[in-house]
């Protein structure tokens, strides 16, 4: 029965996000195609796969930043193609999203820019804005850098800002794109816990892209393999682990040749160096 | 920075700014000597009105008290209509009179206003009665010029008439 | 060699398509700068803020260059018009010269090359490190909280720093001229009133420089918000901002002097 009435579907689903046969092109060029998706309230799911597969494509589509060519993509059972600017707007408020490096405001302090939200969508009186901007900087662990400025941060510490900042309205979902990108072991396992653990306590769904694979198998409830455009392979971390698949081998183990060639392509190696007969 | 700094600053700018604006206005231009928006039109006709261009003050015993609004040509009588835009807090008699001049021998050419003996006065719309157009420089040469032959000449003939 | 020649020719015309169309582009941005800038008025602060990086920041040079522009105008006219025997129109010269043109253009083209590429390099590095995606994601509307604001605190700055630039200039020349010269003080000023008018001169002047800040901001911001987010794509955003706005100043002097001055 696809698809369903929208309305019974926002009462009834589990699923936050339900993608189906959802293509997109860009230009001239197919970028997705036929992805089928969805994540259960509450959980954090991964889309996982080499760089410029598309995930990240499927990350802004889920945002509502590009809309679909074809087929269908539900956040909280609203058709996210059929949303004008206002209403994407309001969608997105229950949103989330982390940025690759953080993208915070640099002309903001921390403070400031985790109370960004709060005074542009809310007429809360200034001192509930500093107490709920505390209550969540200590929930990344950061209330005492509240008047620092971004430049001042390490890489870790503005991508804790920025989760803060993204969880400031207490939003239903959270998008994270590529949140282990650049950082040390520490700032590394450290941010994989803080995901799953402001997951857990405040009720949200979270979605990550990312490459890095024994971090983020360590914490999520399900991953989708994406490669050249179209979903690999999916399954809970044990059954990624287990998989014979040579394209998810080849990654979960970081080999250097297999479906994945290490050569991009090229004319006869041999031909090229001039020593062909 | 602390928002309170910042306006400030801002504060500060702002007034600044203005006060350059009104500095401009009183002191640089003539704001503070007339207001150019309370006058009232008086229309004067001359033969020949030289090199007087529009805006040019409007002077009466060196003071000016108003600029020329407009200028003209009336295809009937021949000559220019010039319209005088006068402060209204310089009142003149009716029959004042009207003369182009120029300050200095190069200098710009500005309108002087001489006051009559006429108990009315002048109001918007009036016409000047009594004008003295521009002295070209030209003609005066000229002037001069055919004068100096004349008397060379007169003088000439009477020599002829003693001998 | 036909070939070559149709070549150039095309490439010509795609250059003149580009560009026509990339100056629809910047008038559609500047509508809608337009029609986003009403919660930027109701929240008057974040323009205040934009004041002071805009128009308080500029003003060392602004005032320093008007003190220069203004002596050095004083020192050349006095040479000019000794000859004639007219020292004394000399504030005239200075005055009518700054309020007129060089208030509003050297204000003008000094604003773009320091206010200008600040807020073409800020919105262009915002858009790098994702700043403005950001804000997108966050419901907020970029145009709205980040670009209305700049533009209308560099829109009030603008006739601000012209006029501080146009009354530093008369200063100037009233330092060369009267104080270190010793032309006539009483007919250096009388003179220079009974020459500039307020609405024909002054205003006219403000309202060049406010024409000339509505140009040099939306080319700023245009040019940040549509440079690729790279260092290399910022940075060419930067120096074109510069150079369009010049030239745009230069241009609408034109056409703005032939308006207003046109046989007076």
């Amino acid at each position: 029965m696809w698809p369903p009435n929208n309305k019974s579907l926002n009462s009834v689903s589990d699923n936050l996000i339900e993608i189906r046969d959802l293509s997109f092109t860009y230009g001239q060029r197919l970028v997705l195609k036929d992805i089928n998706l969805s994540a259960r309230r509450g959980q954090v799911i991964a889309i996982m796969g080499n760089s410029g597969c598309g995930k990240t494509t499927l990350l802004r589509l889920i945002g509502g930043a590009l809309k679909p060519t074809s087929g269908s993509l539900l956040v909280d059972g609203v058709d996210m193609s059929q949303l004008d600017q206002a209403g994407l707007y309001r969608l997105r408020r229950r949103m989330g999203m982390l940025f690759q490096f953080g993208a915070l405001f640099t002309d903001m302090s921390v403070f400031d820019n985790v109370a960004f939200q709060l005074r542009e969508h809310t007429n809360l009186p200034e001192e509930m804005i500093r107490d709920l901007v505390f209550m969540k900087l200590n929930a990344v662990g950061l209330r005492g850098a509240h008047d620092l400025m971004p430049s001042e941060l390490s890489g870790g510490m503005s991508r804790r800002v920025a989760l803060a900042r993204s969880i400031a309205l207490d939003p239903m979902l959270i998008l994270y794109d590529e949140p282990f990108a650049g950082l040390d072991p520490i700032s590394l396992g450290v941010t994989g816990n803080l995901i799953r653990r402001l997951t857990d306590t405040l009720g949200m769904t979270s979605v990550v892209v990312t490459h890095d694979v024994q971090e983020s198998l360590k914490m999520v409830d399900y991953v989708y393999f994406v490669s050249d455009g179209v979903i690999e392979a999916q399954g809970t971390p044990a059954e990624i682990k287990a998989s014979r698949l040579p394209y998810v081998h080849q990654f979960v183990h970081g080999e250097e040749n297999g479906p994945v060639p290490f050569h991009y392509p090229a004319p006869d190696y041999a031909a090229d160096l001039g020593l062909a007969a | 920075m602390q928002r309170a700094t910042l306006d400030l600053w801002v504060g500060f700018f702002v007034v600044a700014g203005v006060a350059a604006i009104l500095f401009l206005a009183l002191k640089v231009g003539n704001l503070g000597g007339f207001d150019s928006s309370e006058t009232y039109a008086v229309k004067a006709s001359f033969d020949n009105i030289g090199g007087l261009k529009a805006r040019a003050p409007v002077k009466s015993a060196g003071v000016v008290v108003g600029r020329v609004a407009e200028i003209g040509f009336d295809p009937k009588t021949y000559e220019a209509t010039v319209t005088l835009a006068v402060s209204t807090h310089y009142p003149f008699p009716k029959d004042s009179s009207a003369s182009i001049m120029t300050s200095g021998l190069l200098g710009e050419q500005y309108i002087a206003l001489e006051a009559g003996g006429d108990e009315k006065m002048l109001v918007n719309g009036d016409m000047l009665k009594i004008t003295q157009g521009a002295v070209v420089l030209e003609n005066l040469i000229g002037q001069f010029l055919y004068n100096k032959s004349d008397s060379t000449a007169d003088a000439a003939g009477a020599e002829q008439a003693a001998q | 060699m036909m070939e070559a020649l149709l070549d150039s020719i095309r490439g010509i015309g795609r250059r003149t398509v580009n560009r026509v169309s990339r100056m629809g582009v910047a008038a559609r941005f500047f509508l809608l700068v337009f029609l986003h800038s009403g919660p930027s008025f109701r929240r008057f602060h974040l323009i205040v803020r934009e004041i002071f990086t805009a128009g308080v920041l500029s003003l060392i040079i602004i005032l320093v260059s008007g003190l220069f522009v203004g002596m050095v105008l004083g020192l050349q006219g006095y040479e000019t018009l000794q000859t004639y025997g007219s020292e004394e129109a000399l504030g005239v010269l200075v005055s009518l010269s700054l309020v007129r043109e060089l208030g509003p253009v050297v204000a003008a083209l000094l604003f773009a090359s320091r206010a200008g590429s600040a807020i073409t390099a800020e919105i262009g590095l915002m858009k790098a490190t994702e700043q403005i995606a950001a804000m997108e994601m966050m419901a907020v509307d970029p145009i709205a909280r980040v670009v209305a604001p700049r533009f209308w605190g560099a829109v009030i700055s603008m006739p601000l720093l012209a006029a501080l630039f146009s009354a530093m200039g008369v200063l100037g020349g009233y330092l060369v001229g009267v104080v270190l010269i010793g032309v006539d003080e009483g007919s250096f000023w009388s003179q220079m009133q009974a020459a500039v008018d307020f609405k024909e001169d002054i205003l006219n002047g403000v309202i060049k420089s406010v024409v000339f800040g509505v140009a040099v901001t939306t080319i700023a911001l245009f040019e940040g918000y549509d440079a690729p987010p790279t260092a290399e794509g910022v940075s060419r955003a930067t120096t074109r901002t510069v150079v369009t706005s010049s030239l745009a100043i230069l241009g609408l002097d034109f056409v703005l002097t032939a308006f207003m001055f046109r046989g007076v």
